[in-house]
């Protein structure tokens, strides 16, 4: 197997290292660099639970190659809340609304959720509403029906306008 | 119970929507799930899965694998053998099918293991399993149950393929004269399809041997207590041997209930390499080789007389087992808890389990949940053939708190089900005339509404008649910081436990709930149970919190009236402070009392222990009852087949909420299974034995569009516990099935009946019963399947046996193979002439027969005992020479085998 450089920003932080060619991005953040908070669900790119922000778009780690983030930005779970540890609202969002059980698809909702209330901030609460909930359609909870993350999308919905 | 007035601070938690306090490290990527676990050296495991369902083992040709990078060791069965391993199911009894670790010598089953390479890196081993080489001799392979009635043994050591029977035959002549005598019959037949539990964590294990013979094993489980239990058991070793740590797991839901033979293996291959290894499940393998649930085909009929009053009923009911199913199942459960909530005299079924070279079956949410599916689906194909509304009937048949104590006609006590009472308050709820309505018009316009209704009741918290179910353990104290310590015998796997237990610990104790540190999910903590399994925790464990804090309550004022000079009546704790009445001046905070409870023995009262400190392990009421009534309204597409659900209003009965966001989240993440269930999942095989959903492109999990917003009425009838919970955890996925199928049912039936409900009923399956005619295929794909199904089953040869020369008089030791396993015993006879006495001697006790008769050499007798229930045994034994051989009936469990030979 090949090995190439890579040098990327994980939460940002530098990181410079070599990896196997065939290593996705989800294993390389996990395994080569210990984020451990994505989570790989699928590997085939229909749960959701390994999206990571990359360059700022919600991404699906295990579909994307490690060499192919080589210069990239990349925000996983760990990065979101603030450093004092004020969490981010989405986080903030799925806490008050029992958004979460098993906690295994949350890394990858609440990275979706934050970038499409970043690209949408400041629409109307129905757009707001209709756009995280389309985007949630990519997601699969086997634990909570989806009830707690739809409360947290209509609060988020709310506290956009 | 009064919650209440047994509530000790002022503040109230329980009942409150408190924030999850697992929450914090989940929403941060912070939790650890097992595949998080990494040690220095550890290695990693990927299995050599069977491609073929069904044959012999030729050879396995390892040499390409074992040259490749990073590959450190391949072990097949022959190699694992070197540890002797007892594969147990649930009720810590042996697995009766030859189950090894790996396949030993024949594969039954696609994705059978047949080897695990252990290498460097997962990829590595991934890569070295490619390159194993396995030859079978393929068999034709028994897919289907009507397969499993006519195929040649899939276990060649076994008469046939009955994994499991119970019933008793002759009920139905009794029961037949009834169905044909009743005003009304109905029938029904449900052909539940194959689930894969899919939890989004999948299996997943590490182990590390630690010192000379401990090993810490990391595992996706529902109970690290009874995981370590199972390992010590299975694998010989001292129960302290082994720790097993799962401080999160990505979801159970049955599946995880025990290890299973690769956990297994992991654990072996730990102690031979003696390095840590890790295996973690891939989806693939997830949807594909971890044990599978449902596969049933059942048919049940049902008599009513003319005011539909349910006279009788008769089902038969089959299920697939697999090849290695995770304890040989019967389900007995469907059976027992079909009609305890309705008044119906008389019920007979006969129910069997059946191997297949399929997947094996294991546990999944509501295990004997087709009870509710058949049970009200008849119920409403009933009402609607009679001409009366589906609620009404239930209401001329539900037993009322008014009818209670009742007995069901198989011997079940209620004395505090509520499901009418769901159904009056959910009733109460919704406007139906204004649904019917509602319904007429959109008919006008070519729209097709439904509504559908089901009640149901569910023993939760079961604890004390199988081995596994036991009370729950909680230790708590309070740090001399003035912090609360709970180590709990629970496990969550996004059940809340650690925030559920801490609501009761902070209203008991007077104390804050964020001063609460809950420790749990590991079997270094707390005392053995089962963890998350027959909705237990929240009751069992609820209630051994409760009294363990109102314990330590208690210590606190004691020590408290002690430092005033005040008598225990006028302490209270409220918010961390103790008070004490009409002395403002003397409170003092938690910490101040802690701090001399550890520190200054000297001003103990005398005697006292120091340290503030309780335990406490609950044993509950052997069953705890939950009921509910659940409504849901769809459109269904006359042109698509596709169904929209409008509404779903779920009123059920769990006794004591401690947080209504929590059980919201068990009914709704139950609900959205049952949806799936309903509508979208299925896993099929071909008739090669291939499972054909290999992602979640094929295995359609529901998502949030397929799912509505879910309505709460909660009815809070306390249950006899301390603390007065009811089970949650399944209730969902039980009651929810029936709903909607109902409300399909009732939109569709201008066009005509389900006549026999195939799931998922998918679009194309809706448009059979829209169309009158087999769009789906079904019919077509059935009927030829029920082909093998309609083959006379042969029974082997009666043999005569000899009569008794040595005659049958003296001491015979004795085995009985029950359900809950086997059970030895010592039996005493007494012949005069053709009439026979005696006993049986048992750990628990001996208990004298009569009246027993010999004839030949066969020796019939009756016996009536009270536990688990009062059923009646009926002896059948034939004796030859020393030996003794034979059949128990057991009423509803069914026949068990006896054997055993002269004392
Ligand atoms: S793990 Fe990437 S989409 Fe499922
Ligand atoms: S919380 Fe368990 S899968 Fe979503």
């Amino acid at each position: 197997m090949s090995e190439h450089a890579i040098e990327l920003t994980v939460n940002g932080h530098c990181h410079a290292t070599r990896v196997e060619a065939r290593t996705s991005l989800g294993e390389f953040l996990r395994d080569g660099l210990g984020y451990t908070g994505t989570h790989l669900a699928c590997e085939h790119g229909v749960c959701g639970a390994c999206t990571v922000m990359i360059d700022g778009r919600a991404m699906r780690s295990c579909l994307m190659l490690a060499v192919q983030a080589d210069g990239a930005e990349v925000t996983t779970v760990e990065g979101l809340a603030e450093a004092d540890g004020t969490l981010h609202p989405v986080q903030q969002a799925l806490k008050d609304n029992f958004g979460l059980q098993c906690g295994f698809c949350t890394p990858g909702v609440a990275i979706t959720m934050a970038c499409v209330t970043r690209d949408n901030a400041g629409v109307e609460a129905p757009r707001m509403e209709d756009a995280l909930t389309t985007a949630m359609s990519g997601h699969i909870c086997r634990c909570t029906g989806y009830q707690g993350i739809r409360r947290a999308i209509r609060q988020l919905a709310g506290a956009s306008t | 119970m009064n919650v209440q007035a047994k509530s000790v601070g002022a503040v109230r938690y329980v009942g409150t929507r408190q924030p999850r306090k697992e929450d914090a490290r989940l929403l941060t990527g912070r939790g650890q799930f097992t595949d998080d676990v990494r040690m220095p050296g550890m290695l990693h495991i990927a299995f050599v899965r069977s491609a073929v369902a069904r044959g012999r083992i030729v050879s396995i040709d390892l040499d390409a694998a074992r040259e490749m990078p990073g590959v450190q060791a391949i072990y097949t069965q022959a190699d694992l053998a070197a540890v002797p391993v007892q594969m147990l199911s649930f009720f810590f009894t042996n697995i009766e099918s030859p189950v090894t670790l790996l396949a030993d010598g024949r594969v039954a089953c696609v994705g059978d293991p047949i080897a695990m390479v252990i290498a460097e890196s997962r990829a590595q081993a991934e890569d070295a399993v490619s390159l194993v080489e396995v030859v079978v001799e393929e068999e034709t392979p028994l897919v289907t149950i009507a397969d499993a009635k006519t195929g040649a043994p899939v276990h060649p050591d076994r008469d046939d393929n009955i994994a499991a029977e119970m019933g008793d035959e002759d009920a139905l002549e009794a029961i037949q004269p009834l169905l044909d005598g009743a005003a009304h019959v109905v029938s029904t037949r449900i052909r539940h399809q194959r689930i894969a539990p899919s939890p989004m964590e999948g299996r997943a294990c590490a182990a590390s041997p630690d010192g000379a013979e401990e090993m810490t094993v990391w595992m996706g489980c529902q109970s690290p207590h009874l995981a370590a239990r199972y390992l010590a058991q299975a694998l010989g070793m001292p129960t302290g041997a082994i720790r097993v740590v799962a401080r999160d797991v990505g979801g159970g839901f049955g599946l995880k209930n025990i290890p299973w033979r690769e956990e297994v293996a992991v654990v072996v291959a730990a102690k031979l390499l003696r390095r840590p290894v890790k295996w973690i499940e891939d989806r693939f393998e997830s949807l594909t080789a971890s044990s599978h649930a449902r596969e049933q085909d059942v048919s049940l009929s049902l008599a009513l007389d003319e005011g539909g009053r349910f006279q009788a009923a008769w089902c038969d009911y089959a299920c697939n087992n697999g090849a290695w199913p995770m304890g040989e199942d019967a389900n007995i459960a469907v059976h027992m808890f079909m009609w305890p909530a309705y008044k119906l005299p008389a019920y007979g079924f006969i129910t069997r389990g059946w191997y297949t070279n399929t997947m094996g079956l294991g546990g999944y949410r509501g295990p004997w949940a087709m009870e509710s599916l058949v049970r009200e689906t008849l119920l409403e194909k009933a009402a609607r053939k009679i001409g009366i509304d589906p609620v009404e009937l239930r209401r001329r048949n539900l037993v009322y708190l008014t009818d209670q104590p009742h007995t069901s006609s198989m011997g079940i006590p209620v004395e505090d089900i509520t499901p009418g009472e769901c159904l009056e308050k959910l009733m109460a709820n919704i406007d139906y005339a204004g649904f019917r309505r509602e319904q007429a018009e959109a008919r006008k316009e070519g729209r097709d509404l439904g509504i559908g209704f089901a009640t149901y009741i569910e023993p939760t918290g079961s604890a004390g008649s199988m081995a596994p179910m036991t009370g729950e353990t909680v230790q708590l104290r309070i740090e001399p910081t003035g912090k609360v310590v709970a180590m709990l015998s629970t496990h969550s796997q996004g059940h809340g436990t650690a925030t559920t237990m801490a609501q009761v610990i902070a209203e008991q104790l007077g104390v804050a709930y964020e001063d609460i540190a809950v420790y749990e999910g590991d079997s270094a903590i707390g005392a053995f149970s089962p963890g998350a399994a027959g909705s237990r925790q929240g009751v069992i464990a609820g209630g051994a919190t409760w009294r363990a804090a109102e314990m330590l309550a208690d210590k606190v004022k004691v020590v408290a009236a002690h430092l005033s000079n005040a008598s225990v009546e006028t302490v209270t704790i409220e918010g961390g402070m103790v008070h004490i009445a009409g002395a403002p001046e003397m409170s003092r905070s938690i910490r101040e009392i802690a701090e001399i409870a550890y520190g200054e023995p000297g001003r103990l009262p005398e005697g006292a222990a120091t340290g503030l400190e309780a335990q406490y392990r609950y044993q509950p009421p052997p069953m705890t009852m939950t009921s509910a009534a659940h409504c849901c309204m769809v459109e269904v597409s006359a042109e698509t087949g596709f169904v929209k659900i409008l509404r779903w209003i779920s009123a059920e009965d769990c006794g004591t909420v401690i947080n209504p966001g929590v059980v919201e989240g068990q009914i709704a993440g139950g609900l959205a299974q049952a949806i799936g269930q309903v509508l979208l999942e299925d896993m099929p095989y071909d008739a090669r034995g291939n499972p054909l959903a290999a992602t979640f492109k094929d295995y359609l999990m529901p998502s949030i569009s397929d799912v509505p917003d879910f309505e709460y009425l909660h009815a809070n009838t306390p249950s006899q516990t301390i603390g007065g919970m009811r089970g949650v955890g399944e209730g969902g996925a039980i009651v929810g099935p029936p709903t909607l199928v109902n409300a399909i049912a009732d939109a569709l039936a201008p066009f005509g009946e389900i006549d026999e409900l195939v799931l998922p009923l998918t679009p194309a399956r809706v448009l059979d019963v829209i169309e009158q005619r087999d769009v789906s295929g079904t019919r077509a794909h059935l009927d030829g399947a029920d082909v093998a199904a309609v083959v006379e089953e042969t029974n082997p040869a009666e043999v005569v046996a000899p009569v008794m020369a040595a005659g049958i008089d003296g001491d015979w030791n004795m085995v009985l193979k029950t359900p809950m396993g086997p059970q030895e015993m010592v039996a005493h006879f007494d012949a005069d002439g053709a009439v026979v006495s005696g006993y049986l001697q048992a750990p628990e006790g001996r208990q004298d027969f009569s009246g027993g008769t010999l004839s030949g050499s066969q020796v019939k007798f009756e016996m009536k005992v009270e536990k688990p229930m009062k059923i009646t045994l009926k002896y059948d034994l034939q004796f030859d020479g020393d030996t003794v051989s034979g059949k128990c009936k057991m009423g509803m469990f069914g026949s068990a085998t006896v054997t055993g030979e002269r004392v």
